[in-house]
């Protein structure tokens, strides 16, 4: 981590693609975002035209439907500024897949490299872009976190979100067996394969039970929705966060401020 | 899914497998590297395939060995039929091999009373049973000990025993009465070595050099994949094979054949034959898009790895080849329908392209036959629904507008914000979890009436 606790570059705007989940179920998560980046010292705009990446269309294997919102998506967001999504699987999309989907296309092709060169996760703009590890604030609480397929195995984004969580003091972070494995969400696999993707869950939150945690955080919606929505169902009280909802409810940002805090 | 016990005994295994497989990586100097390489070799080999095969059989024949192209599976069973019928043979004992699987032999060779019995324990242990095998690896895995102890006293007439040594020497007691009096083996091969025309077999139980060095006759059969040009690469893939499998640096014993005994040799067959399977590989060998499928080594790390294999279990892929790997294989190299639905049964977690010791990216590989699928048997219903559901991403008010609609309709079944069960197409996920209510006002709609804070 050391080498990305400087900042090599702080842009002074950014544009928030907020992913079309948490526009629609969790706008509280894009609150966040919005919140923690402020308080860094980077201004957010939100283009207003935004709605979704194209994936879910892309995994079910409907490539044309797939490739008209992308091709929106390109539009929407050409611009200069990077862009800051608070999800691994969009940024996947975006910077992996766009390139499967658009591969017999050269212009677009082109258009998706240069919009996923400024495209960054969440957790990896804060770390790595402008050197912020040391975002959160105190939150006391015991945590588990569970690392979201495609942020951990499609972008590469882990030991981020965890530098992120380690900054906050008063948490305590449990150990949660088998955090790598999947939920089980993958989408419309969660309905259209429901036993399977059920039978996925249960492992997942017996771990996360067993981990005596009071929050669960995670990095993607999706996951957030499906873990969330299992553990109603069995009654449970522990909470599911997004990262970033927890940095901005630990006060973070402004570590500046802070006695013994590396100035930004 | 259904038998909890069996689901543990088996969550159990699989994850020894793969942690086995981690900490042998671990253990490995180099280990990204030998995986890049173990790729490009396969690589390599692929784009020359038709040349690496040539020198192959070459060098089979030139070792006083037969070589056999079977396009598909009749013809490799026909020929191994052919074989055993010139050499008056009426037992053929088998070494473990998927290929085998594939080709229906057993069944062929029973068919025209020729008797084949399995060699390799867990092998045996599924034909006694009449099953398929449950993981390329280990194939009863799935079998507990009291119905291995019941199929073994079935077979032999005698009592059950209980103890695992009791039972291996009880198998082994009945296979080496078959291996004293069977005149031909059939073996698989993990690898093929076109500069010496060798062919490589890894076991752990030894009934593989057994079946290579008993019987008058040796047949090895195995996909056209499975060349590798030298000793050299072989000794790669082979090292990342065995890591990959068992988590063991070399298995128990690797043996390698060089064709029919010589004239100065105490030991070996009088016959070998190679038998090299295309079976609609060079359907995966035509589309760039597919080709990678060919890498694979089988090795079984992605069925270890996957979430989905370790709770459906083997059986539920509709052909031989489970797991990742066989959602993979088994719609490009079958026209079964069970394929089709194969691509979708997974979450695209990846754990299987990590796990993989030659990099192949399963993943990618599924979304693209879901493509095909949809392409070729996609139903109008479900165009229909992607249809809406572009029309309603591709501008921000139509956006608005289906969520307002939507959040309205599930309004209707919300308490508390949450729904504990929905209408279709939302039944399948109530039935297990609770779904949130979409939020009342979206991001944007707040984002417009919010104040920025202040950064410092």
């Amino acid at each position: 981590m050391s080498e990305s606790m400087g900042a090599k570059w702080r842009p002074k705007r950014v544009s928030l693609f907020s992913t079309c989940l948490v526009d629609q179920f969790y706008p509280e998560v894009g609150e966040s975002v919005v919140r923690m980046l402020e308080r860094l010292g980077v201004e957010v705009d939100f283009p207003e035209g935004q709605t979704c990446c194209g994936q879910p269309a892309f995994n079910s294997g409907y490539l044309e439907d797939a490739r008209a919102v992308a091709r929106r998506f390109l539009d929407v967001f050409d611009g200069e500024h990077p862009i800051v999504v608070p999800s691994g699987s969009c940024c996947a999309m975006v910077r992996n897949f766009y390139a499967e989907l658009f591969h017999d296309e050269p212009e677009t092709l082109e258009r998706a490299a240069q919009v996923s060169a400024r495209l960054y996760e969440f957790s990896e703009f804060l770390v790595d872009v402008i050197g912020r590890a040391d975002a959160g604030g105190r939150m006391d609480c015991s945590a588990a976190y569970h690392q979201c397929c495609h942020l951990l195995r499609e972008i590469g984004v882990d030991a981020q979100p965890k530098a992120l969580l380690s900054g906050i003091s008063g948490m305590e972070l449990r150990r949660l067996e088998r955090a790598e494995v999947c939920c089980g969400f993958g989408g419309t696999f969660s309905v259209k394969m429901s036993d399977i993707s059920t039978a996925m869950l249960d492992e997942k939150l017996d771990n996360v039970e067993a981990s005596g945690a009071d929050v669960l955080i995670a990095g993607d919606a999706g996951c957030i929705m499906h873990m969330a929505g299992g553990l109603r169902r069995r009654g449970s009280d522990i909470r599911v966060a997004h990262l970033a909802q927890v940095l901005d409810e630990s006060g973070g940002g402004p570590a500046a401020a802070r006695p013994g805090s590396r100035p930004a | 899914m259904a038998d909890p016990r069996l689901n543990s005994a088996l969550e159990y295994v699989f994850e020894g497998f793969h942690k086995g497989r981690i900490s042998a990586a671990a253990a490995t100097t180099d280990w990204e590297a030998q995986r890049t390489l173990g790729r490009a070799i396969k690589e390599h080999t692929i784009a020359h395939l038709d040349y690496y095969l040539g020198q192959l059989a070459d060098n089979v024949t030139g070792n006083g060995g037969n070589i056999f192209f079977a396009r598909d599976a009749e013809e490799a069973n026909q020929y191994v039929l052919g074989v055993a019928k010139r050499g008056n043979v009426r037992t053929v004992i088998k070494s473990k091999s998927m290929v085998s699987e594939e080709m229906g032999l057993n069944h062929a060779l029973e068919a025209a009373g020729v008797e084949a019995v399995e060699t390799d324990l867990g092998e045996y242990i599924i034909q006694l049973a009449g099953e398929t095998p449950y993981h390329i690896i280990a194939p009863a895995i799935h079998k507990s000990k009291e119905e291995v102890s019941g199929l073994l006293a079935a077979k032999s007439g005698g009592e059950r025993m209980s103890r695992a040594e009791d039972l291996t020497m009880q198998a082994r007691a009945q296979l080496r009465e078959v291996f004293k009096r069977a005149g031909m083996s059939v073996t698989g091969a993990n690898f093929a070595v076109a500069e010496s025309g060798s062919i490589v077999l890894v076991t752990n139980e030894g009934n593989g050099r057994m079946a290579t060095s008993a019987p008058r006759i040796h047949v090895a059969v195995m996909g056209m994949e499975k060349v590798a040009p030298s000793i050299a690469d072989m000794s790669i893939l082979l090292r990342i094979l065995i890591r990959s499998a068992t988590g063991q640096r070399i298995s128990s014993y690797v043996t390698m054949v060089n064709g029919p005994r010589r004239s100065d040799e105490e030991d070996g067959p009088e016959e070998f034959h190679l038998v090299v399977l295309d079976n609609n590989r060079s359907r995966l060998l035509a589309d760039p898009a597919m080709r990678e499928a060919l890498y694979c080594i089988r090795c079984g790390a992605c069925m270890n790895a996957c979430p989905v294999y370790r709770k459906v279990g083997g059986h539920s892929y509709g052909w031989v080849y489970p797991g990742p790997i066989g959602a993979v294989v088994t719609p490009a190299l079958t026209d079964l329908d069970a394929g089709k639905d194969l691509p979708f049964a997974s979450t695209l977690c990846g754990a299987c392209r990590e796990a993989c010791p030659v990099k192949i990216d399963l993943p990618r590989m599924l979304l693209e036959l879901r493509a095909k699928a949809v392409e070729s048997s996609g139903t109008k219903a479900e165009a229909a629904v992607w249809r809406s559901w572009r029309a309603g991403m591709t501008g921000r008010s139509k956006f608005d507008l289906a969520a307002r609609s939507a959040r309205w309709a599930l309004r209707l079944f919300a308490r508390g914000g949450w729904i504990k069960r929905a209408p279709p197409p939302l039944r399948g996920w109530t039935a297990s979890r609770d779904f949130p209510l979409p939020a009342g006002r979206s991001l944007r709609a707040r984002f417009k009436r919010r104040k920025p804070e202040r950064g410092k």
